[in-house]
């Protein structure tokens, strides 16, 4: 997974090719960090079928506020600089963000 | 035969960790299912500082972990499994979860509670988009922003406060007339005193308005009746918890509002079916009391499978017969009559005697109705089952029921 902030947020997702998935998270977000591991294998799992970001929101809050995240954890999909797809909240599983992942494979 | 857990305890928050402590410290098999980290609701608050012992400076995440971590050092397993279906009522209990199924000699409901939702409109569609019921997990994304919080109990007081460290405004929507909150004196005073607060009184949250992000609220004075469009970027709801106890809907008994009822020992209508924490039916829900309730459960349930054990053992699957003498040892008169048993039972080598004290066995006394103001009382079992019955004591009555 790449961790992207505010300086290359553009270059590495806005500006990428095929689908990029993206984790917003933040050190106080337990859920967040009880997701970690298994985004992470998410990523190993379906490296190649999309690229794979991770935002941590405490140093890019106006980056979070500029891509409407306003609650942790957020997984949002881009394609081609739009912003496809999102799944967010405390409740969100490790089987929900694979289902996307899914989804959107090419 | 599959791996039976002595004891199962349903959810990772404090009562189900404390329970988890006591349950592997009696040498239990003990099991804690819970789908995400240890924690609960315990975890998403920053500032706790009204543990016994754990003053200002603590966290929740950290105490929580710290229970974690001593309920392992003790050896309980922590099994990380989403619960899906019980099976409660039968010997041993059933625990179905997302990855596998599980079997226990007894269980601990302790699931929690969630936050409620208000029901406004808007409030749904715009969750994770300014409105939120985690301060701890979201604060810091509206640094420089406005937000508003809606409610006065100690969650809302609190978090608000927390929340002054990196919101630009922070106003608290309080149903309530001017300087009435339900949050207690300590948290409220020290609010009031607070002048990065602001206060909305005799008002109520009518909707959330917003697109993609939430952009204002509409609040409706409820004195006047009149109602406003207020401007804010967040919408923090602290307004009391629902317990999560949908699965026990229809086995255990609950109140109306789905709290679990459950005795002093935390035991529930079912045998040896207990609950612990926020999930019961109590006056306080705090840490603390959710650890202590988890230290109850625990013990009641070493006890429930203890004395379940002895019993099958001693009573039920003997294949000659069994001799229960039930007793009051502080009754004097009564437990001389014991001796007789005993004498009885030593010149009949066919026969085997279990003496059981009436003030302290509840499981076996409630399964037989046995009557504190009736002691001493015979039964005699055999093949598991109850033959015959005898109040008054003597060898020869003894004789006639073993025959």
């Amino acid at each position: 997974m790449i961790a992207v902030n505010k300086e290359n947020f553009e270059e590495e997702v806005l500006k990428a090719e095929g689908i990029v998935m993206v984790d917003w998270w933040g050190p106080k977000c337990e859920r967040c960090l009880e997701l970690m591991p298994s985004v992470e294998e998410l990523a190993e799992k379906y490296q190649g079928q999309m690229k794979f970001c991770s935002v941590d929101t405490s140093g890019s809050r106006r980056l979070a506020i500029s891509q409407k995240v306003l609650g942790l954890p957020a997984i949002l999909f881009y394609k081609a600089g739009e912003k496809i797809d999102e799944i967010s909240g405390q409740e969100i599983a490790p089987e929900d963000i694979e289902a996307k992942i899914k989804q959107h494979s090419k | 035969m599959e791996n039976i857990y002595d004891l199962l305890i349903l959810g990772g928050g404090p009562g189900g960790l404390a329970a988890g402590i006591y349950g592997a410290r009696a040498k239990m098999k003990t099991g804690i299912i819970e789908k995400g980290k240890p924690g609960g609701q315990a975890a998403t608050t920053e500032e706790l500082e009204n543990y016994p012992g754990f003053g200002t400076g603590t966290t929740g995440p950290g105490l929580t972990k710290s229970m974690a971590d001593h309920a392992s050092e003790f050896g309980a397993e922590f099994i990380k499994d989403t619960v899906v279906a019980l099976d409660l009522t039968g010997s041993p209990k059933k625990v179905t979860c997302k990855k596998g199924e599980y079997l226990a000699k007894a269980v601990i409901f302790a699931m929690g509670a969630e936050p409620r939702m208000l029901g406004a409109p808007g409030e749904g569609k715009l969750r994770g988009k300014g409105v939120s019921y985690c301060a701890t997990c979201d604060a810091d994304l509206f640094t420089e922003l406005d937000v508003i919080v809606v409610g006065s109990g100690d969650a809302a007081i609190e978090e608000a406060q927390y929340l002054t460290r990196f919101a630009e405004n922070v106003t608290i929507i309080v149903i309530h007339e001017e300087g009435k909150v339900d949050a207690n004196k300590v948290s409220a005073e020290r609010a009031f005193k607070d002048p990065r607060l602001k206060w909305k009184w005799n008002s109520i949250l009518k909707s959330v308005n917003g697109d993609e992000l939430v952009e204002s609220v509409t609040l409706k004075n409820i004195k006047t009746g009149e109602e406003e469009e207020f401007t804010t970027d967040g919408v923090f709801i602290f307004i009391g918890t629902q317990p999560k106890t949908e699965l026990l809907e229809g086995i255990v008994e609950l109140n109306h509002q789905g709290y679990v009822i459950t005795n002093d020992k935390m035991e529930t209508n079912i045998e040896g079916v207990f609950a612990a924490g926020d999930c019961r039916e109590k006056y306080l829900r705090q840490v603390v009391t959710a650890a202590a309730d988890g230290a109850i459960a625990a013990v009641a349930a070493e006890k429930y499978v203890h004395e379940t054990e002895l019993w099958e053992k001693e009573v039920l699957s003997p294949d000659h017969p069994v001799l229960v003498a039930f007793y009051n040892p502080t009754d004097m008169a009564g437990t001389e009559k014991i001796g007789i048993i005993d004498k009885f039972v030593y010149e009949n080598e066919k026969l085997s005697l279990v003496k059981v004290d009436a003030t302290r066995n509840e499981l076996v006394k409630k399964r037989y109705q046995v009557d504190n103001s009736k002691l001493p009382l015979v039964y005699l079992f055999k093949n598991g089952e109850i033959k015959a019955s005898l109040k008054n004591i003597s060898t020869e009555n003894l004789k006639k029921i073993v025959e």
